[in-house]
């Protein structure tokens, strides 16, 4: 399987990088300071593929604490709030758009 | 019901503490992912968008009222407090914690439940008619061989990395309720002109990417010689089969390729080589595995008892009589399909609560069994005729009363965008969308059997190509769109469906549906010509122009 770091990285806007917590796989989000963080407004921001590809190598570097790290394209709102910039990173942060069969 | 040996609890029990080892190793960092990636897939352990999803191996969609409830526990101390029964006679729980997965599966061991070969490149659970024993015709129970089946594909060292998964379904029913022709081997149980029992085998089925009908290979394989047949069929695909990229690497690929004649001659080249070996099956294993299973002391009951005669004066239990409940062998009981697909529900999900309701009933009407069906609805398979109207009301309490078998809003569809890594669209809201559209019974009756069949992305897991109506999501410049098919079946007359054109947005989807059913409706001969029957009369052009006409 190829590794993230060997693929080619392209991106068009500012991206972040997210993977899944190792032992429950709860959604996460890279932060600045290096670590983790299931709130996307922590995420470090990147705007060029070398930051992006420096950001991925920290982030697949920490095998036991997250699965499967890639580049994620987020879109940041005039306030500073940053939105996840595509159907699936939104359904991954803000959960199913269904109705669960068991409230939670 | 099938009753597990020592060796299987051991090697359940075994299995369970060499998960609990390697899961304790991931967490510490001794293991990578890379290196515990194969390990957890073969233990039914996904990474879904969210959160692990655990698949869980219902074989030959055969479950007691114990097992039911062990899922119910672990939906409710493990996950989020509901399942979801899969295409496939699997159940999958969408949240489970890896760290709390040992403990999870450990429970589920307690009543010989295991999640082995669920996922990864080996044979996968042997699937098989959900009315397996107690439909009226069949040559005989198809789960005594799906069971030899299972206990031979286990663990097998040579098959456990095979190019790419690998899936059985047998039927011994003339028509098939186990999608045998979309699978990797298909069998057929039936007699010879000696009046022996044996199977048409039949493979390189398969949906995904590439979807291909599966072809019959041989029309007799006496049953002391199907292991060893499979065995030359698996073998063949081993050497050959493509792993050098993972969309050729399906066996219907190399059935393809080869064409069905020379992969044949493959395959007889390496069976005269085995034939008669070891793997040759003795009556006494095929009867030691039927003493094994468990069958009700059935009463005799008349077929139309006084309970029955009277709640017909019931609109209600009538609808739901003549829609749910099927004829079974026995003078006196019923089959009784409990729906899954309440209209705007998500196909195939189970609360805690009502699997635990189920698993009562269950003990209560139909001797403490339940079944699983590909089309993700649950059966009770040994229900007094004199019992339906209380069983009736029961399920109508706790919502599995849904009178839509087998009608259009009887929808399979796969977990889609909601939940799955590899999804490109969702399916669920489409699904729920469409049964709210098709709520009216009266209306669904008139419109007759109609499957349609919802897949998120190419994978096809909701096997929208054999679906009455297939829809396929694909994603175009980011937006969810969705490609129909129309015209394809999973019975013993399997075909893929036709597109009908351009994909649609997600917000067009039901109008589309509802026109093409609109259609169909205009267009019948006659009330009772299906639609898939119209379709295969008609072609696709009456209803690509009434769809696009005006789009």
């Amino acid at each position: 399987m190829t590794s993230p770091l060997q693929q080619k990285i392209k991106i068009t806007g500012p991206s972040i990088v997210t993977a899944n917590r190792t032992w429950d796989g709860a959604v996460i989000y890279r932060t600045a300071a290096h670590g983790w963080s299931i709130d996307l407004a922590h995420a470090a921001v990147v705007r060029t593929a070398d930051e992006a590809r420096a950001l991925l190598a920290e982030s697949v570097a920490d095998d036991v604490g997250a699965v499967g790290p890639y580049i994620a394209p987020v879109e940041l709102k005039e306030s500073g709030r940053i939105e996840p910039g595509n159907l699936r990173e939104h359904i991954r942060l803000q959960g199913v758009t269904i109705e669960l069969p068991v409230p939670a | 019901m099938y009753t597990y040996d020592e060796l299987d609890r051991t090697l359940i029990n075994e299995r369970v503490e060499e998960f609990r080892d390697q899961v304790k190793r991931r967490l510490s960092g001794e293991l990578t992912e890379d290196e515990f990636k194969m390990l957890r897939l073969q233990n039914g352990v996904y990474l879904q968008l969210h959160a692990y999803m655990f698949r869980v191996a219902i074989p030959y969609g055969t479950l007691s009222s114990a097992q039911l409830r062990r899922f119910a526990h672990v939906a409710r101390r493990y996950d989020r407090g509901y399942g979801h029964f899969t295409t496939r006679q699997n159940i999958q729980f969408n949240w489970i914690k890896l760290a709390e997965l040992p403990d999870a599966l450990a429970d589920l061991a307690e009543v010989g439940i295991h999640a082995m070969q669920t996922s990864g490149n080996n044979t996968r659970n042997v699937t098989s008619d959900q009315w397996a024993g107690v439909a009226p015709g069949e040559i005989e129970d198809p789960r005594i061989w799906s069971e030899l089946l299972r206990q031979y594909t286990t663990l097998h060292p040579e098959f456990s990395f095979l190019p790419r998964k690998f899936k059985f379904a047998i039927t011994a029913s003339a028509h098939d309720r186990a999608a045998i022709k979309v699978h990797d081997i298909g069998l057929r149980l039936h007699k010879n002109e000696a009046g022996e029992t044996g199977f048409e085998v039949l493979v390189g089925g398969g949906l995904g990417r590439t979807p291909f009908i599966g072809k019959t290979i041989k029309p007799f394989v006496h049953g002391h010689d199907l292991l060893s047949y499979v065995e030359a069929i698996l073998r063949v695909y081993n050497q050959y089969g493509r792993r050098d990229n993972i969309y050729k690497a399906r066996i219907k690929i190399l059935v393809h390729e080869l064409g069905i004649e020379k992969f044949a001659a493959e395959v007889e080249d390496e069976w005269q080589q085995m034939r008669g070996s070891a793997l040759t099956v003795d009556d006494a294993v095929i009867e030691d595995i039927r003493s094994r299973f468990t069958y009700p002391a059935y009463e005799k009951l008349p077929h139309m008892p006084e309970e029955l005669k009277k709640a017909a004066h019931d609109p209600q239990f009538e609808r739901w009589r003549k829609n749910s409940t099927f004829t079974h062998k026995v003078q006196g009981y019923a089959i009784v399909t409990l729906s899954l697909k309440p209209v705007g529900g998500p196909p195939g999900d189970a609360t805690a609560a009502q699997m635990d309701a189920v698993a009562d009933l269950a003990d209560k009407y139909s001797f403490g069994e339940i079944r699983v069906g590909h089309e993700q609805n649950l059966a009770l398979p040994h229900v007094a005729r004199r019992d339906l109207p209380a069983l009736w009301k029961a399920l109508d309490a706790i919502g599995l009363a849904t009178p839509n078998v087998n009608l259009v809003s009887d929808i399979i569809a796969c977990p889609g965008l909601d939940y799955c890594s590899l999804a490109n669209a969702r399916s669920i809201p489409i699904a729920q969308e469409l049964t709210r559209r098709f709520a009216n019974h009266d209306t669904a009756e008139l419109i007759g059997r109609l499957h349609i069949n919802i897949s998120g992305c190419i994978n096809a897991c909701g096997h929208h190509h054999v679906g009455h109506i297939g829809i396929l999501g694909v994603e175009k410049n980011g937006e969810e769109f969705y490609q129909i098919t129309i015209g394809g079946r999973a019975d013993e007359d399997a075909e893929v469906g036709t597109l009908i054109g351009p994909a649609v947005p997600y917000g067009d989807v039901a109008d589309v549906i509802e026109d093409i059913v609109e259609a169909y409706l205009a267009l019948r001969e006659r009330p009772d010509e299906l639609f898939v029957d119209a379709v295969k009369r008609l072609g696709v052009e009456p209803f690509r122009e009434r769809v696009y006409a005006t789009r």
